[in-house]
């Protein structure tokens, strides 16, 4: 593989930042734990729900279905099979759905794709809620002696693990179709891309990490049930977090699930009965104020700087 | 007598119950420039749609290099080697001038990449006339400068057949005569192209035979000169008066 000189120090400086996040466990303090468990676990599902959304633009509000997947993997699986198995075989039906889910609906574009995903979601936790009815259970205890440190540091990992993914794919032919089929899937067609085949790999790798996580998660919500492990705000917040950051660039979420981290915290420890709210409202107001995100108006200072010295 | 590289038997396409191309038979041999003309509405764009595969067929067969290609999806035929332009010029806006192009090398006909399908599309940058601005954004260009970076896209795909779908269409005066200097320099190096066009200064220029289409069937065939002269091709663009 050919590394261009920008690609070196890029990959110094993000190893840096990933030690640096992995050391956080040292501080002792469960306050900034918590923060740290809740940033990674969305720099993960924002940063892989933009690899496929940031350059196809479609919208997908199914992360929820993929995540509960994975928690209830564990749940079911934790007294039989080992901690690590679990988790590739969550990662291996979060794939393997996304896959189904995108080859039936990939057709569909704009609004539809998105209804379609928001209700695939619903229609998973329901579905779980009807057979542990029948079951007679309500959810169930995952007890494990896995602590809050050890599932941070696998969050880092598998952080390091999709920005590394991302990176490749940036770099490589399925990138740039992307690219291609963000700007005019007409174009895209007519210039030889399989349209149908790029977007569900993409649909595949965030499905997979999704649910990846969500086994990761499982150890620590101690007790799972549908309206937890499907809750669909889950899947509002990651698109929040990656709108807020700008999906265009693979650092973007980030930037954007570090601020809200922190606000989400203010409001849920502020206004515990109406966070839901006050969600809505961040979700307009980051929408209208922000169309481009963070990044967008990192790069808008850029450009304006660097016209400012072309006068000069 | 060269190859013939498309050839379209009872081509059909119906939409509910409108016909808009109703069984067009016609060849296209190697190194030929074919022009596709007839009024507004007569089927043309369609035509060359169900050759690109944006639409397909309700009826009939189209082959390239005696393979069927009705009824493929576009990506398909693009990498059989039949590769367009659109009547209202397509970009990729977020891009630069080069990634345009570059499209086209990296997923076309014959496939390049990194370095190689830089250097190709840089190639075809310079071909069409658009030294030095690779690095431009696409709302830099003029509208004519769009119209090459298409062109350019569309060749560096390396496509066996060139559809151009009135590539001429919107230029100035000036700016059309550079455009079928652009074409005549294509067809000079031995292109096969199919066009679909209007300025009948460029069909009489660029065109070694001309199908004539009217209410999606076809009405001649033969030289720009013979059809253009055919009392049935002036009554479907001028009425019964002229004729």
């Amino acid at each position: 593989m050919n590394l261009s000189r920008d690609d070196i120090p890029a990959l110094a400086f993000s190893a840096l930042l990933l030690g640096l996040a992995a050391m956080l466990p040292l501080t002792g303090s469960s306050y900034w734990m918590g923060i740290g468990l809740s940033i990674a676990m969305f720099t993960v599902l924002s940063t892989s729900w933009a690899l496929f959304s940031g350059p196809t633009h479609y919208i997908s509000l199914a992360t929820a279905a993929f995540f509960g997947l994975g928690t209830y993997t564990v749940g079911l699986g934790f007294e039989s099979l080992p901690f690590w198995l679990l988790i590739i075989i969550a990662a291996a039906i979060g794939a393997a759905l996304a896959g189904i889910v995108g080859l039936a609906t990939l057709r569909l574009s704009g609004v539809y794709f998105v209804i379609f995903t928001l209700g695939l979601a619903e229609l998973v936790r329901q579905l779980t809620t009807w057979v542990q009815n029948l079951t007679g259970q309500r959810g169930f205890y995952v007890l494990t002696d896995i602590g809050e440190t050890e599932i941070y540091l696998m969050l880092v990992g598998l952080a390091a693990l999709v920005f590394l993914t991302g990176w490749l794919i940036g770099r490589s032919r399925l990138g740039f179709a992307l690219r291609i089929i963000g700007d005019d899937e007409e174009v895209a067609r007519h210039s030889g891309i399989n349209t149908a085949r790029a977007k569900v790999l993409l649909f595949m790798v965030s499905g997979l990490v999704a649910a990846a996580t969500g086994a990761i998660l499982a150890p620590r919500y101690v007790y799972i049930e549908p309206s937890l492990a499907f809750s669909p705000i889950l899947s509002f917040q990651v698109v929040i977090m990656a709108l807020l950051g700008g999906p265009g660039r693979l650092w973007g979420p980030l930037v954007g699930v570090i601020p809200f981290t922190f606000l989400w915290e203010a409001i849920s420890s502020s206004f515990p009965n109406q966070t839901t709210l006050v969600l809505g409202i961040a979700f307009l107001v980051i929408v209208y104020a922000l169309p481009r995100g963070f990044v967008g108006l990192i790069e808008d200072g850029r450009h304006r700087l660097r016209a400012r010295e072309g006068y000069a | 007598m060269s190859a013939t590289v498309l050839s379209l038997r009872g081509a059909t396409k119906r939409f509910g119950g409108l016909v808009a191309v109703n069984g067009i038979d016609f060849d296209v041999t190697e190194h030929e420039v074919m022009g596709l003309i007839g009024p507004n509405g007569s089927g043309k764009s369609t035509t060359l749609n169900l050759i690109s595969g944006a639409l397909k067929p309700t009826a009939g067969s189209i082959t390239l290099h005696g393979t069927e290609i009705a009824g493929l999806a576009p990506q398909e035929i693009n990498r059989k080697g039949v590769a367009r332009t659109f009547q209202l010029v397509r970009m990729l806006p977020s891009m630069s001038v080069l990634d345009n192009v570059m499209a086209g090398a990296v997923f076309g006909h014959r496939r390049a990449w990194g370095q190689a399908a830089r250097d190709k599309a840089m190639a075809l940058l310079d071909r069409v006339g658009l030294s030095g601005r690779a690095n431009n954004r696409i709302g830099e260009l003029t509208y004519i400068d769009t119209k090459r970076v298409e062109l350019a896209r569309v060749l560096a795909c390396d496509p066996r057949i060139l559809l151009l779908d009135e590539w001429l269409a919107g230029l100035n005066p000036s700016e059309l005569e550079t455009g079928i200097t652009l074409i005549k320099s294509l067809r000079d190096e031995g292109r096969t192209i199919i066009l679909v066009e209007h300025v009948m200064d460029a069909i009489r220029s660029l065109c070694d035979r001309c199908v004539v289409m009217t209410s999606g069937t076809k009405i001649a065939e033969g030289t720009p000169a013979e059809v253009l002269n055919d009392p049935e091709v002036i009554r479907a663009y001028l009425g019964d008066d002229d004729a």
